[in-house]
This record gives structure tokens, sequence and C-alpha cells, in this order.
């Protein structure tokens, strides 16, 4: 039996791979695509709990969640456009323009 | 009516400052002085009819303006009363003081500062008026701390002359004399204020009256601690040894100050302190007995000290310690009528005298050595009779005011039965007469010793000639309201009455003290009428040079006390301010400085780089929570 605590680890797994993807990863497009998939384990967990306590609330979180994720990355998605029209490039290390 | 009277007292000096002040910083406008002087004028003649009314319905007049410090027990309102005695005080005042600004008018005419000036001079005023019209301790403190301030402003008043060395000019500079007398003052300031303190902590009030009504009810101790603090106030204020030094110092500023301020009004302030406050110091004899023995030698020692000295002014400056010395005599005696009664004849035969000098100054270009001087009678006549007609006064000759004041003083220390106090009072009386004269021949007989390329000596104008006959009118005739003066004033101070024996042998003493003045004039005639004949066997001798230095008392100062306090605050400045204070602070801002340097290299614009420290901050966070959880 499949029980809240598989959920759990997957949904920890899940948002260690993304948070070591945000961490390490240089092209800003993977860092994107990293965010997602912290943002997807988080939506996993609330799901799974909101299932365990038999309260919606949580299922409503994550739908809400993945609401404004995907305005976020049309958003998102447009700036790193322009940004790339205007360095040519999306990488990290060419783009550290505010050094103090 | 007179309430009306007492607030145009008071107020008129202040808005006279006030009014001068406004083009202190424009150059010189005549008509500043003459509305100074009419306004001092104005509360001179506020304050007579005060008196007047007075002498004739024998009421005070006391007002309270508006309550000052009210918090808890401690009530302190701006209360001012007109009494017999502080009436007296402020006529006094407020005559002096409008002849000395009429005076200025003359006196500072090519001084560039003078609308300034005049706004010192009338803020004093109203100062000493806070000081003698105040009915609390509190208020009398204010003004003591106000013409202080005055006092250090007006000595300064030529702050931008040089620093000399004490052998070329024993005050050093006007600045470094303005700080002198500031700083002795604070020092007797701080015995003042315990007084205060005493006598609120016991009587809960610093009322005259409530403070004199307890008297009877304090301990022995308390009053005489209270007595001998109020009386180190006074000593400072009146210039006593060992606090006597800023007074000779104090002639740096200009002359019509040495004559309001450093003559007439506010070094009498002490001697006024004591006579206000007669009912605490007449049950505390020892105190009193100390205040006698310490005037008459201050009377003595002021008086040794003038019989060698070339300076004009420092001549009249130790004269007027010397007469302090014989009002705290008076005062400490009991006789604090007689203390009263010299107090106000000095102030107007000693305002004459400095305001003399002045003309002589005038006269000489600032020149104020009297080996320098001589001959001056014949372009100076006017000035020479006011000065000579001071110096009698001075010396105590009949039937002059000061022979009635003097010769008053000296018999109450016979009366008494100190004998040792009445032969050094009636020897000082002969030295006084012979430095006053010594001063009068050597300026105004004998030969021309100045240079007559380089000095022209002129009279003083007209009208401060005519400003200063009423000084010289009362100089000559106040010994005659002596008896009026007496039942004026005694309704509110204890009366003093010779005894019987003294009355037997008053000619015989009168007879003493006049013979010790014209003893006195006639040698200083001898020595000095024809001429200056300097003996330099005699200047070289111990006791002159002894006497010429001051008793080498400004020296030993110098070396005892400024001298070890500069070393110590050198070793304090370099040791504990900027090793201990400076370094901590500086140290907090070099950590600050430092950590922000060091920290600044997070800042790399690399957004990876941000990441990866937000993580980190992320994790710090939920270890402090989950560690606080443990320990909660």
């Amino acid at each position: 039996m499949i029980g809240l605590s598989h959920y759990l680890i997957v949904s920890a797994l899940l948002f260690s791979i993304g948070l070591i993807g945000v961490l390490r990863r240089r092209n800003l497009l993977m860092l994107f695509f990293a965010t997602e998939v912290m943002l997807n384990a988080v939506n996993i967990a609330f799901a799974a709990i909101s299932h365990f306590y038999n309260d919606l609330t949580g299922q409503m979180f994550a739908f809400f969640v993945i609401a404004i994720a995907a305005s976020e990355v049309a958003v998102g998605l447009g700036i790193l456009i322009v940004l790339y029209k205007k360095h040519g490039s999306l990488d990290l290390d060419d783009l550290a323009t505010m050094k103090g | 009516m007179m309430e009306k009277l007492v607030y145009i007292a008071l107020f008129a000096p202040l808005v006279s400052s006030l009014f001068a002040a406004m083009f202190a910083m424009t150059p010189r406008k005549t008509f500043v002085g003459i509305i100074a002087s009419l306004l001092l004028f104005t509360g001179f003649v506020a304050s007579a009819t005060l008196a007047v009314n007075i002498f004739t319905t024998g009421e005070a007049v006391s007002v309270t303006m508006m309550q000052w410090i009210g918090m808890g027990d401690l009530y302190i309102p701006f209360g001012f009363v007109a009494d017999q005695v502080s009436v007296t005080m402020m006529t006094m005042v407020s005559l002096i003081s409008t002849i000395v600004h009429v005076y200025s008018i003359g006196y500072m005419d090519h001084d560039k500062s003078f609308n300034r000036f005049f706004s010192y001079l009338s803020a004093f005023v109203f100062s000493m008026m806070v000081l003698v019209m105040s009915d609390n301790f509190a208020g009398l403190f204010i003004g003591w701390e106000g013409v202080g301030v005055c006092s250090w402003l007006l000595i300064g008043f030529w702050y931008h002359k040089p620093d000399q060395s004490r052998e070329a000019n024993p005050s050093i500079s006007p600045s470094w004399a303005a700080n002198e007398a500031f700083i002795m003052n604070r020092i007797a300031d701080l015995g003042m204020l315990v007084g205060l303190f005493i006598l609120y902590w016991n009587v809960g009030s610093l009322q005259y009256d409530d403070v004199f009504a307890a008297i009877p009810n304090l301990d022995q101790w308390i009053l005489n601690g209270a007595a001998l603090a109020l009386f180190i106030g006074a000593m400072g204020k009146s210039a006593q040894f060992p606090l006597h030094t800023w007074l000779t110092d104090a002639m740096e500023g200009p002359t019509p100050v040495s004559a309001l301020i450093h003559a007439a009004t506010m070094v009498t302030a002490g001697v006024f302190l004591v006579i206000r406050a007669n009912p605490l110091f007449s049950v505390t004899p020892e105190v009193s007995y100390f205040i006698a023995a310490l005037g008459t030698f201050v009377a003595f020692f002021a008086a040794s000290m003038a019989l060698v000295n070339r300076d004009l002014k420092r001549i009249i400056a130790f004269s007027t310690l010397s007469q302090l010395g014989y009002m705290f005599a008076a005062a400490g005696l009991g006789a604090y009528w007689i203390a009263l009664f010299h107090l106000v004849a000095h102030a107007f035969f000693k305002a004459l005298l400095f305001l003399g000098a002045g003309n002589v100054m005038h006269a000489m270009h600032d020149e104020l050595d009297i080996f320098k001087m001589g001959g001056l009678k014949k372009v100076m006549r006017p000035t020479y009779i006011y000065m000579g007609l001071a110096s009698l006064t001075l010396a105590g000759i009949f039937p002059l005011a000061g022979f009635f004041s003097k010769d008053a003083i000296i018999e109450t220390a016979f009366n008494e039965g100190t004998y040792i106090l009445w032969i050094m009072l009636v020897v000082t009386a002969g030295m006084t007469a012979f430095y006053s004269f010594r001063q009068v021949f050597l300026t105004f007989h004998g030969t021309e010793r100045y240079d007559h390329h380089e000095i022209h000596p002129h009279e003083m104008y007209k009208f401060v000639l005519i400003a200063m006959s009423p000084l010289a009118i009362l100089a000559v005739i106040a010994g005659a309201f002596k008896d009026g003066f007496e039942t004026f004033v005694t309704s509110l101070l204890p009366a003093y009455h010779m005894s019987e024996h003294t009355h037997h042998y008053v000619w015989l003493l009168t007879a003493i003290v006049t013979l010790f003045a014209v003893g006195g004039i006639a040698l200083a005639y001898i020595k000095y009428n024809k001429g200056l004949e300097r003996n330099e066997k005699l200047e070289n001798s111990f006791i002159y040079k002894l006497l010429s230095n001051q008793y080498y008392i400004p020296n030993l100062y110098t070396e005892l006390i400024s001298k070890p306090y500069a070393m110590i605050s050198e070793k304090f400045w370099h040791g504990v301010d900027m090793k201990i204070v400076d370094r901590t602070v500086d140290g907090v801002a070099h950590f600050l400085y430092k950590s922000g340097d060091v920290n600044r290299r997070m800042q790399t614009g690399n957004l990876s780089h941000y990441l990866n420290w937000m993580a980190v901050g992320a994790v710090v966070l939920m270890v402090a929570a989950a560690v606080t959880a443990m320990i909660g």
C-alpha cells in the first residue's frame, strides 16, 4: 500500500532535484525548468496531504500554484527572449551586469 | 502703579539690550547709544520713584510675574521685591549704569563694535537688576550667573588682542583675563550652589521669607554650612582672597566696564548677598567673624599691592578690592547697614575714579603706566578735579562721603572689641590715602614724562564730563544722608548702635583715622608732587618686588594649578581620551566599515551566486527555527 510518506518522499526528492538544478545550473532556461520542478514537488505534497486529511484546501492550493506557475512562465519566457536578443546568451556567468 | 514701576525698572535694560543687539553686526550708530542711555534713564527714574515711595510709605512692593519651576514640592516663581535694601541697590545700579552708558557714547566713539558694546552693557544691567530684585535665592542665582556671563563678554570685548607674556602684561590678554574671571567665579559658584542646596534640602523652599522664617528650627551646623557655602560664592564674585586675582586682570576690559561692573556694581554682589541673607549670617557668629577677618585681611593685602603698582587702572582695581574688604568687615561684624552704606558711597566715588581714569587713557592713547604720565592737570582740569575729588573721598577726608562710610566701619571694628581688625583697618586707611594720591600726583602733577611727539593729551568730550557730574556731586554730599539712610534701611536690616564706650572715644577714633589719611596724602605729596624720582635700590628690594608681583600669587596659581592641570589634561587626552574613548568609537566604525568591505564581495552580479546565498539563508533560517523549536 502506498501511503502518505511515499508521496512526501517523492515530493522531497523532486524538490531536492529542483533545488540542485537552481543552484548548479547556469542557463536561465534551465533555471526555469528547475523552479517548475520545485513547484510541482510542492504540488504533489499539497495534494497528498490534502487527501490524507480529507481537506480540499490543499488541492485548491495546488491548482492556484499551477495557474500562477503558468502565468509566471509566460512572463518569464518573454523576458528570456528579450534577454537573449540583447545579449545573445542566457548563461548567467555572462549576464553579471550588477557586480558591486 | 508700583508694580508697573518695578517692571519698568527691571525690563528697561533688557529692552535696551535687545534693541542694541539688533544693530550688533552693523557699523557704529550713535543713536543706539543714545536710545540705550534713555532706556536706562527710564529705569533709573522708575527705581528712584519706587525709592521715594518706599521711603514715604515704608511698604515694600513685591510682584510675582509668573511661575518658573513648579514640580512636586518644588515651587520657584519669578518673583521680584522692591524693599528698602533692593531699592537702594536698584537706584544705585541704574544711576551708575545710566551715567556709564552716556560716558560710553564718548569713550567708545572710535570702536567699531560700538553697538555690540551697548548690547552687552545693558544686558549686564538687566542681570544685575534680576540679582538685586529677586525675592528668592534661585532668581538671585540666575542674576548672579547673568552678570558673570556679561562680565566675561565685556572683559573679553577686545578679544582679538594677542596673548603677551606675564612680564609684558600681567593679565596676558583680554580673552585670557575673561576666561580667568569666568573660571574663578565658577569655582566660587559651586560653593554658592551647595549653599542653596543645603537651604533647600532643609527648608524646602528658596524664598527669602520662608528660609529666614525657618532659621530658628535648623541645627547650628547646618546654618554654619549654608552660611559658609554662600559666603564662598560671595568670595568669588567680590574677589576676596584667594579668588582675588581675576579682578585686577579684569581691567583688560574697556574702562566703562571696569567702572560699572568691576568697581561699582557686580563685585559688590557678594556683599549684597551677605547683607540680604543677614538673618542667616547673624546667627552664625563664627562664619561672620571669619568674614570680617578675611575682609580686613583683603583690605590690607590689596592696599599693600596698590602701593607700588604702576598701572593706573590696576591701582584703582586694588583699591576696589580693598574697599570690598572693608564692606565685608562691616557685614561680618553685624553692621549690615553700614556695609550697605559704604557699598553705595563707594559705588559713586569708585565709578567716578574709573571714569576719570578712562578720560586719562583716552588722552594718553591707552597708555596706563603712571610713570609715563605727569603734568596732565594743565590740559585736563575737569578730569583732574573729578579724580582728585574721588581720591579724597576714597581716602576718607571730611566731609566727603567716604569719610562717613569708612569711618563708621572702622568705628564698628573698635566697637566690637576686635582691636587687631581695627588697627589693620586704620593702617589700611593710611595706605589707601597714600596710593590714591600717589596715582593722582603722578598722573596730574609734576613733570611731563610722556613723549611729546607721539602723544597730545586732550580733554574728553564736554557731554561726557557733564554726565560724570552727578557722581561727583553724590561723592561729595552722600555723607549728609547717613542718618536718613540708616532709618530707611534699618527698618529691614538689623539696627547697629555704637556702645557708650565707643561714643566716648568717637572723636579720638575719627582723629586717628583722619590723621592716617592725611598722613598718607602728605607722604604722597612729598614723594611725588615734584615729579618722579626713581629709587633703584628700593625698586630692586625684595618687598617691592613681592608687592609689584602681587605676592607672586598669579605665578603660584600658574605653577601649582594651571600647569599641573594642563599636564594632567594632556595625559588624560593622550591616555584616556585617545586610547580608550576614541579607540572604542573608532573601533565600532572600523568594524562596520571593514565588514561592509568584506561582504561587498558577495555582490557579484551573478544571479546563480545569489541563488546559492539564498539557499544558504533559507537553510540557516530553518536550522534556527528547528533549534528554537527544540529548545522552546
